[in-house]
C-alpha cells in the first residue's frame, strides 16, 4: 500500500461534488508541513550551489562582484595544478588529496576489517573493546588534532619519551616537516574514523547467515580461505557504504589539519578544503575559492550521486 | 434501495483499471463476505468503502448518501485491521476510546463506553495493559472492541482472523458471527479463506482480477457457480472438475467420460439434461462437489438422479468424519466422499454412486456455466 | 551496537591456544594504540607545567593537580582576552540545544509526510534533501555569509526602528539556523528510514478513528518514536558541537565563538609560554560533552552512524 495519501483526493475533484473545507485542508497540509523544509533545501542548498559556481566565474576579490568576466579562476587552478616546482598551493592541495585520500581510506578499510574479523572470534571482553575502538569519532577533529599535535610533537611528545627510554636516536618530526606532515593527517584522521568502519564490518559480519558458514565449513574450507572465498565476498555492501562514508568525509577534512598542522610549515598539509577557505577568506580571491569548491563538489558529486541513485532506485522495487 | 451500495466502482493506478466497475449492495444487517485470491482487489474495495483509498470511479452510497468525498472519520463506519493496528503506547482501554475520544466524547462516557465493549468481548481484565503484553486472540478481541465501541453504521473488516492459529481461528469465527446476530449491525468482510466466507456470510461477492464474478447467497454461490472459477474457488476439497463429452444415446442426452483401460463411463446428467441437449457432440467440463459423490449407501435419499457405477480406486484418505477416496474419470483425480465405515480399499474397483443433480456444467473455452 | 546475539565465525587456524594468543594479542594492541593519544591528553591536563617540560609524556602525574583545568575553564587565554573557555562552552550550548530541537522535529514531520502522506514525486524530493547531506560545505560557504551579512544589516535596521533585532545578526542564531539548515536532510533520511517500517495500518485506524494530520503525529507516531529520537538528536548533538568549519566562518572571532573554534585559539595562542596542560585540560573540556553522551548512549550513537551510512 503507496498511497493512503491520495485518499479523497484527486478522484473528488474531477466530479461534481466538491469535497468539503475541511478535507481540502487535510489533503493539502502534508505538503504544507515538508514545503518549508523543502525550500530551504532547494535554496540554501541547490540555490547556493549555483550562486558559488556563479561567483567562480566572476572576478570577486575580496568582496562578491556579479559582473560575469569568463572562466579565469579555472584557468588558474588548471595552470597551477601542474606547478609542483616550486609547488603552487593548488598543487600542494590534490596532491595531498590523493595522498591522503587513498592512504585514509586503504588503512582506515583494513584496520576496520582487521578488527571486525578479530572481534569475531568469539571474543571475551568484546564489550569493552568495541568502545575502545569507537570512542574517537565522538571526538571532534579540533580535539583529535590537539591531542595528536601534542602526542607527536619531536620535543615534547612520543619522540621525546622515547629518548627517555634509551632509545636516542628514535626520530619522529614529520608533524614539523613539510614533505611528510600530511601522513600524521592521516594517522589521525585513520586513528579517528577506522573505530567506525570496523563496527560496520561487525555488523555485517553478523549479518552473514550461519548456514553458509556451516556449509563451507562442511565442503572442507579452512578458516582462511572461508574469509577469503565467502565472507569477505559477502561483505561487499559494507565495503561499497564504508567506501562512499570514507571518501566523504575525506573530501570534507578540513578542521583535522587546522587542528593538527595550523596547515604545516608553507601550507604543505593543505586540503582542497583548507584552500579553498584561506583563499576565499583570508588571500581575498574568492572566485578562485569558489572555484576549488566548485571542483570540490563535482568530485563528491560524481562519487555520491550513483551511490544515491542506485539506492533509491532499489528501495523503489 | 439498498443500506450500502457500491455503484460501478473503478480504481485506476495509472492506465491500470485494478477494479473494474464493482456493482454490489447489502441490506441492513446483512454480512456481505468479498472473497477471492489474492491481487484480486478485495481489500482495495473494502479501502474504498472506508475512504482510505481514493474512488477513482463509481459511488459508494451508505444508507442512501454518497460517502465518495467523505473523510473515513466522517462515514460512520468502524474497521478491523489485518495486524490489528492497536496503538503501542496506548494500553488497551486508551486504544478502544481513541476513536471517542477524537469526535471529543466526554471522559465519563467515554469510559463507560468502553466497560460495555470490554464486557460484551471478555477484556475487562486487560484494559490497563498494553498491546504488547497481549496474545493473538486477545489483540483480535481489542481490535473489535476499538470497532465496536463506535457503534458504527458499517462494520468493516480486513482478514482479520489470518494471524490466528487454526483453532483459534475457528472460535473467533463463531465469535464474530455470534456478535453480528446480536448486535445486527452491517458488515463488509474480506477473507481469502472460502469457509470463512461460507460461513459468516448472508451475501458473498467472488472478486478476480478486480472484476466481479458472482453476487450471491452462500448457497448460491456454492450449488450453483456461475463459472469455472468460482466452482474451483469455492469449497474444500475443491469442486471436481472433469472433462465429459455430451452424448445422445437413445434419445436421452448423457455425458460420457473416459477412463483409462475401461469403456467409457456413461452418466445421466440429470436436471441439466434439457440445457445439455443444445450442445449434444461437444466438450464440457463436468463440475460435481465431493459429497455428491459417495458410496451407494452414503448416497442423499431425496435425490432425484442417482447414478451407480464401478470404478478403479487409487488413493483411499481416511479422514476421521468421512473418508476421501480417489479415483480418475476424464484423466483427471476425482475425489469422492464417502463415509468412513464403506469398505473400499485402494487398487480395487469400488461401486460409487453419483448425485447428478448437483451436477454443473461448463464450457471449457469461456469457462462459462452451460447446464 | 548490539547486532546480532551469536557470531557465526569460524575459530582460527592452527592451535588454538596459540591463535587465540595471538588474537588477544592483537586486540589489545590496537586497543593500547586507540587509547594512548587520549591519556596522554589526559595525563598531561592533570600536571603542573615543570612536570611537562622534564618528565614523561605517559609517566603518571607526580604531583596531580586540577589547576589546567580550573585555569582552562575560567584563565585561559583565547586570543588577546583570557577568560578562560567557560563563555564559548556556554555559546556551544545555546547553539547546540535549540539546533538540535529544530532539527529533530522538522526531520520527524518531514520523515512522517515522506512516508505516510505520499505525493506524487515523494522519492526526488528525499533524494534531493538527502543528497544535501553529502555536499562539501565548501560550495555553500560563501553564499550563506553573504545572506548571513544581509540578516546582520536588517537586524541593525530592526534596532533603529523597534530597538530590537530580534535575533537577525545574532551570531548564535545564525549558526542555529545554519546547523538546521545543513542537519536538515540527516534528520529527514533516519525519520524517514523508521517510519518506512512504521505500520501504515495504524495511521489507517488512526484516521478511520478520527485523528487528523497532527493528531496522527502527536498521538500515534511520536510515542513510538523515542529510538529514532535519541539516535537523531545524538547524532545532531555530536555532529553540531563538534563543528568547527561553519563555527570558524560565521562566528570565528570575539566572544561569539563556539567551543571548538575557541579551543583552537587557545591551542594557537602565542604569547607568553605555551601551557600545555592547560591546552589539554581545555581539549578534554570540549570533548566531554561528546564523550559522555557516547558513554552513556553508545548503542545509539553507533546506530545513528550507521543509519548515516547506510542510505536509501
Amino acid at each position: 500500500m503507496t498511497s493512503i495519501a491520495t485518499s479523497n483526493g484527486g478522484a473528488a475533484a474531477r466530479t461534481a461534488h466538491r469535497p468539503s473545507m475541511r478535507a481540502r485542508m487535510q489533503e493539502a497540509l502534508p505538503k504544507l508541513v515538508l514545503a518549508p523544509s523543502f525550500a530551504i533545501t532547494l535554496v540554501f542548498v541547490y540555490g547556493f550551489i549555483l550562486w558559488t559556481i556563479y561567483l567562480s566565474f566572476t572576478n570577486s576579490k575580496a568582496f562578491p562582484k556579479y559582473v560575469l568576466t569568463d572562466a579565469r579562476a579555472y584557468q588558474r587552478l588548471w595552470r597551477w595544478t601542474f606547478e609542483s616546482d616550486p609547488p603552487s598551493s593548488w598543487y600542494t592541495s590534490i596532491t595531498n588529496m590523493a595522498i591522503f585520500g587513498v592512504l585514509y581510506v586503504v588503512f582506515a578499510l583494513a584496520i576496520g576489517l582487521l578488527l571486525a574479523i578479530l572481534l569475531d572470534q568469539k571474543i571475551r571482553g568484546e564489550g569493552i573493546l568495541r568502545p575502545i575502538y569507537l570512542y574517537p569519532m565522538a571526538l571532534s577533529f579540533i580535539v583529535t588534532g590537539v591531542a595528536w599535535k601534542w602526542f607527536l610533537d619531536p620535543g615534547l611528545g612520543l619522540e621525546q619519551t622515547m629518548h627517555q627510554w634509551g632509545w636516542t636516536s628514535f626520530h619522529f618530526d614529520w608533524i614539523k616537516n613539510k614533505d611528510y606532515v600530511i601522513y600524521t593527517v592521516v594517522i589521525a584522521g585513520v586513528w579517528q574514523a577506522s573505530g567506525f568502519v570496523m563496527a560496520m564490518f561487525l555488523a555485517g559480519l553478523r549479518g552473514i547467515d550461519g548456514e553458509i558458514i556451516k556449509a563451507s565449513q562442511i565442503d572442507g574450507a579452512s578458516p582462511f580461505q572461508l574469509y577469503r572465498r565467502i565472507i569477505i565476498p559477502l561483505l561487499r555492501p559494507v565495503f561499497l557504504s564504508a567506501l562512499i562514508v570514507l571518501a566523504h568525509m575525506a573530501i570534507k577534512s578540513y578542521d583535522l589539519v587546522v587542528a593538527l598542522t595550523s596547515g604545516g610549515p608553507g601550507g604543505s598539509a593543505w586540503l582542497p578544503s583548507n584552500f579553498m577557505y584561506e583563499y576565499t577568506f583570508k588571500r581575498n580571491e574568492m572566485a578562485v575559492g569558489s572555484a576549488s569548491a566548485v571542483i570540490m563538489l563535482a568530485t563528491i558529486s560524481a562519487i555520491i550521486v550513483p551511490y544515491l541513485y542506485s539506492e533509491l532506485r532499489e528501495k523503489a522495487r | 434501495m439498498a443500506f450500502l451500495e457500491i455503484d460501478r466502482l473503478v480504481k485506476r493506478f495509472g492506465n491500470v483499471d485494478v477494479l473494474k466497475g464493482i456493482s454490489l449492495s447489502v441490506e441492513e444487517g446483512g454480512f456481505l463476505v468479498l472473497v477471492g485470491p489474492s491481487g484480486c482487489g478485495k481489500s482495495t474495495l473494502l479501502s474504498m468503502i472506508a475512504g482510505l483509498d481514493s474512488i477513482s470511479d463509481g459511488e459508494v452510497r451508505i444508507n442512501g448518501r454518497r460517502v465518495n468525498e467523505l473523510h473515513p472519520s466522517q462515514r460512520d463506519i468502524a474497521m478491523v485491521f489485518q495486524s490489528y493496528a492497536l496503538y503501542p503506547n496506548m494500553t488497551v482501554g486508551e486504544n478502544i476510546a481513541f476513536g471517542l475520544e477524537m469526535r471529543g466524547v466526554a471522559k465519563a462516557e467515554r469510559e463507560a463506553a468502553v466497560a460495555r465493549v470490554a464486557e460484551m468481548l471478555q477484556i475487562g481484565h486487560l484494559l490497563k495493559r498494553k498491546p504488547s503484553q497481549l496474545s493473538g486472540g486477545q489483540r483480535q478481541r481489542v481490535a473489535m472492541g476499538r470497532a465496536l465501541v463506535r457503534n458504527p453504521q458499517v462494520f468493516l473488516f480486513d482478514e482479520p482472523l489470518s494471524n490466528l492459529d487454526a483453532k483459534l481461528r475457528v472460535d473467533m469465527r463463531t465469535e464474530i458471527k455470534r456478535l453480528h446476530q446480536r448486535m445486527g449491525t452491517t458488515i463488509v468482510y474480506v477473507t481469502h479463506d472460502q469457509i470463512e466466507a461460507m460461513t459468516l456470510a448472508t451475501q458473498i461477492a467472488v472478486l478476480r482480477d478486480g472484476v466481479l464474478q458472482q453476487f450471491g447467497t452462500p448457497a448460491e454461490i456454492y450449488n450453483n457457480p456461475v463459472n469455472l472459477f468460482v466452482a474451483d474457488f469455492m469449497g474444500s476439497p475443491s469442486m471436481n472438475l472433469v472433462p465429459a463429452s455430451v452424448r445422445s444415446e437413445d434419445g436421452r442426452t448423457v455425458v460420457a467420460l473416459a477412463r483409462a483401460n475401461e469403456n467409457d463411463l456413461i452418466l445421466d446428467p440429470g436436471p441439466a439434461s434439457e440445457r445439455l441437449g443444445r450442445v449434444i457432440g461437444q466438450e464440457v467440463l463436468l463440475g460435481i462437489r465431493p459429497e455428491a459423490i459417495t458410496d451407494h449407501d452414503g448416497a442423499d435419499r431425496n435425490a432425484r438422479t442417482l447414478v451407480d457405477a464401478d470404478c478403479h480406486v487409487e488413493v483411499v484418505e481416511p479422514a476421521g468424519s468421512d473418508t476421501f477416496v480417489v479415483t480418475q474419470l476424464g484423466g483427471k483425480h476425482v475425489i469422492a466422499r464417502m463415509r468412513s465405515d464403506a469398505a473400499v480399499r485402494g487398487g480395487q474397483r469400488a461401486p460409487f454412486t453419483f448425485n447428478m443433480d448437483k451436477a454443473v456444467f461448463f464450457d471449457p473455452k469461456s469457462e462459462q456455466r452451460v447446464a | 551496537m548490539s547486532t546480532a546475539a551469536t557470531t557465526v565465525a569460524p575459530r582460527a587456524p592452527g592451535s588454538p591456544i596459540i591463535s587465540r594468543i595471538v588474537i588477544y594479542g592483537l586486540l589489545g594492541l590496537f586497543a593500547l594504540v586507540y587509547l594512548i593519544p587520549f591519556f596522554v591528553m589526559l595525563l598531561t591536563s592533570l600536571k603542573p607545567m615543570p612536570e611537562i617540560q622534564h618528565g614523561n609524556i605517559l609517566a603518571l602525574p607526580k604531583e596531580p593537580t586540577l589547576d589546567p583545568w580550573i585555569r582552562a575553564w575560567g584563565e585561559a587565554c583565547v586570543g588577546l582576552t583570557c577568560e578562560g573557555i567557560h563563555g564559548y562552552f556556554w555559546n556551544s550550548i545555546k547553539m547546540v540545544v535549540p539546533a538540535v530541537a529544530i532539527s529533530t522535529l522538522l526531520g520527524a514531520l518531514n520523515g512522517y509526510v515522506l512516508t505516510k502522506w505520499r505525493f506524487p514525486g515523494h522519492r526526488l524530493v528525499f533524494g534531493l534533501m538527502l543528497f544535501a547531506c553529502f555536499i562539501p560545505f565548501q560550495a555553500v560557504l560563501l553564499p550563506m555569509a553573504t545572506v548571513l551579512g544581509t540578516f546582520g544589516q536588517f537586524g541593525k535596521t530592526l534596532i533603529n526602528l523597534t530597538g530590537m533585532n530580534f535575533g537577525f545578526g545574532n551570531p548564535t542564531v545564525n549558526l542555529v539556523f545554519v546547523h538546521v539548515v545543513y542537519g536538515l536532510g540527516f534528520t529527514t533520511l533516519f525519520f524517514r528510514n523508521y517510519y518506512e517500517a512504521f505500520p501504515t495500518e495504524l495511521i489507517k485506524a488512526a484516521m478511520v478513528d478520527g485523528a487528523g494530520f497532527f493528531q496522527i503525529f502527536r498521538r500515534i507516531l511520536l510515542p513510538n518514536s523515542l529510538p529514532i529520537i535519541v539516535v537523531t538528536v545524538i547524532y545532531q548533538f555530536t555532529n553540531i558541537w563538534n563543528d568547527f568549519l561553519f563555527a570558524s566562518a560565521y562566528a570565528g572571532s570575539g566572544d561569539v565563538m563556539p567551543m571548538t573554534v575557541a579551543l583552537n585559539n587557545v591551542v594557537n595562542t602565542s604569547t607568553g609560554v605555551v601551557e600545555y596542560n592547560v591546552n589539554m585540560a581545555a581539549a578534554m573540556i570540549a570533548a566531554l560533552p561528546t564523550l559522555l553522551v557516547y558513554i552513556l548512549a553508545g548503542r545509539y550513537f553507533v546506530r545513528g552512524l550507521m543509519a548515516g551510512a547506510v542510505k536509501g
